[in-house]
């Protein structure tokens, strides 16, 4: 048996075993004090099963009566050790697991992950291609933040607005079944470009889907904004001030509410995002409602988006030429010899990129998704890491809840809007 | 990186031992394990460099006799919007080394999870747990010599 590192996992005081998650919650200075004859510091469980953690997030919360003195989020229940299938599985095995990762919106892992094999490979792929993955990327971020709205004024109390959000989200997974067969676990691209073209359904269907879709939003958001509840429930709250932000490390809507306009589309433009006319909004105050008005007006930006995409999108090939490391097409596959040895080949035997390393970025809905590939020339990775947004913005969590009430608590966690198949991997 | 951020850091780091190493088309820089926290100090508070931001950690088991481990850290500049990895080779028996907390704060969450996977210990860390395995785990899940299925009763099952 390994010896490990650390062998007393589990000290005793007054003969109570005294794990290291509590001592962890104590160990932050506390900014009131009390008589130590009124030690009334409540520890509270918001277990992994709650209806307002937006997944199985487990909270530790010490309260003096309803304020918060401190917070330990811990993560790992859904844990599902992708990181160690990533080395025992092909480039191209590995992306339906991608679909997983942040499961709100799954058409973006996989753009993120078939760019960062591309890289890795040095694989420039056509403009068609390139075009077919911005459309699903921003349909992506839309579904992403629906969901997010929605689910943020749910949790305060307002049932509607997400349930309107919910209907526009079907329309857009109805759209998903007609581009690629599936209406949630999609694994639409591949290495060298996507899985099959959009046909001219797929495109009338998303261009119906926006115009309607500026209304439908507006009636969302007339219900929520004017709102007086709505304001001061949000107003205020989780603020995280413009230092803290960048030293840890948050990136997506949290660093955007704070004042830092910083956008990997625009910063280091992948895909056709530097061709495209869009801006990025920004909002000062850090509080919850900047960070709810950054995501309104980003689904408003991807609209915009997505109709400039449809009037530029050329025609052609949809797919890379490079035969020995791109899926050739199947009616060739069952008929012509040479397409038959280059799919066995590659399937079995993998893409084998050079030996080295690369890593690449996008701006998903939540931060920036990175892949960090360490390839040893063989078919599988020798080492992937997946810097998942969803973990980082929730590092910083537990300096946004510092003397809040634990109502508020509902509020934060919804305004960071964290994805636990992202943040568990 | 442009070359003339390449050779504001050689000067920068002149005194130091580092060797440049690629990342596709990206920096990557080996450092001494004892030099790290006087690099990332200098490479964080230089006006010119400015890497203010930690964005990741990443853990890796080379699996070889000599400096098993290391770590990768991805820095990034937000003003100069520069990227660069710093790596950092670790001993074999006793992987250990200073935690970046005390530059990055970012650098916290990142450390427990590397020190979950593959056991690498962090010296000053504030708070080193476990991040996704419970507590009493005893092994490290992401190191070469672990097997894929698992080992079986390392995880305790509820009683049927």
């Amino acid at each position: 048996m390994p010896q490990t590192i650390y062998q007393d996992l589990k000290e005793k005081e007054n003969g109570i075993p005294k794990t290291k998650i509590l001592k962890a919650l104590e160990s932050e200075n506390l900014s009131i004090t009390f008589d130590d004859a009124l030690d009334n510091e409540m520890v509270l469980n918001m277990g992994p099963q709650h209806p307002a953690t937006h997944g199985v997030l487990r909270l530790l919360v010490s309260l003096d009566g309803e304020t918060v003195m401190n917070c330990i989020p811990e993560l790992g229940y859904l844990h599902r050790g992708y990181e160690k299938l990533a080395e025992s599985s092909t480039y191209h095995e590995f992306i339906p697991h991608t679909d997983r990762l942040d499961y709100l919106s799954p058409m973006a892992n996989n753009v993120a992950y078939a760019l960062a094999v591309e890289k890795l490979i040095n694989l420039e792929i056509p403009e068609r291609g390139k075009y077919i993955r911005v459309l699903i990327a921003e349909l992506a971020r839309i579904q992403s933040h629906l969901l997010a709205v929605g689910a943020l004024v749910m949790d305060i109390g307002a049932v509607t607005p997400f349930l309107w959000a919910i209907r526009e989200r079907e329309k857009i997974l109805d759209l998903y079944d007609v581009i690629c067969g599936a209406r949630f676990t999609t694994s639409y691209t591949r290495i060298g470009g996507v899985a099959q073209d959009i046909s001219d359904e797929g495109l009338s269907g998303i261009k119906k889907f926006t115009d309607e879709f500026i209304a439908n939003l507006d009636e969302i958001r007339n219900l929520v904004e004017r709102n007086k509840i709505f304001i001061e429930r949000c107003e205020g709250i989780g603020y995280l001030s413009k230092e803290d932000c960048i030293e840890l490390g948050v990136t997506g809507p949290l660093l955007r509410a704070c004042g830092i306009e910083r956008d990997l589309r625009k910063t280091s433009p992948y895909l056709v995002y530097d061709k495209l006319d869009f801006r990025i909004p920004t909002y000062t105050d850090s509080d919850c409602l900047s960070r709810y008005y950054v995501r309104a007006e980003e689904l408003v930006e991807s609209v915009k988006i997505i109709q400039q995409c449809l009037e530029k999108i050329p025609s052609g090939a949809h797919n890379a030429l490079q035969t020995k490391k791109v899926l050739p097409k199947k009616e060739r596959v069952y008929t012509k010899m040479e397409e038959l040895i280059h799919d066995f080949m590659i399937i079995n035997f993998g893409v084998n990129p050079p030996k080295g390393e690369s890593y690449s970025a996008i701006e998903s809905s939540k931060g920036e998704l990175g892949f960090y590939f360490i390839s040893d020339g063989s078919g599988n990775p020798y080492r992937l890491k997946i810097r998942s947004p969803s973990f980082c913005n929730l590092q910083a969590l537990a300096p946004m809840m510092k003397n809040c009430m634990i109502s508020d608590t509902v509020v934060i966690i919804g305004s960071v809007d964290p994805v636990m198949g992202e943040a568990d991997k | 990186m442009t070359t003339e951020k390449l050779e504001i850091l050689k000067t920068k780091l002149q005194k130091f031992n580092i060797i440049f190493d690629n990342v596709n088309d990206m920096t990557g820089v080996y450092i001494d394990k004892n030099d790290v926290l006087e690099v990332c100090k200098i490479l964080k508070e230089d006006p010119e460099l400015k890497f203010d931001s930690l964005v990741d950690a990443v853990s890796v088991d080379r699996f070889q006799k000599k400096e098993r481990f290391e770590m990768i850290y991805n820095i990034l500049s937000l003003d100069f919007n520069e990227r660069i990895f710093i790596k950092i080779k670790l001993d074999s028996k006793i992987p250990e080394m200073q935690s970046l907390t005390q530059v990055w704060k970012s650098a916290n969450w990142y450390e427990r999870e590397a020190y979950d996977m593959i056991g690498i210990n962090f010296v000053n860390h504030p708070d080193l747990r476990r991040m996704y395995m419970p507590e009493e785990f005893e092994y490290y899940p992401l190191r070469k010599d672990f097997p894929l299925m698992g080992i079986p009763d390392s995880i305790p099952l509820p009683n049927k």
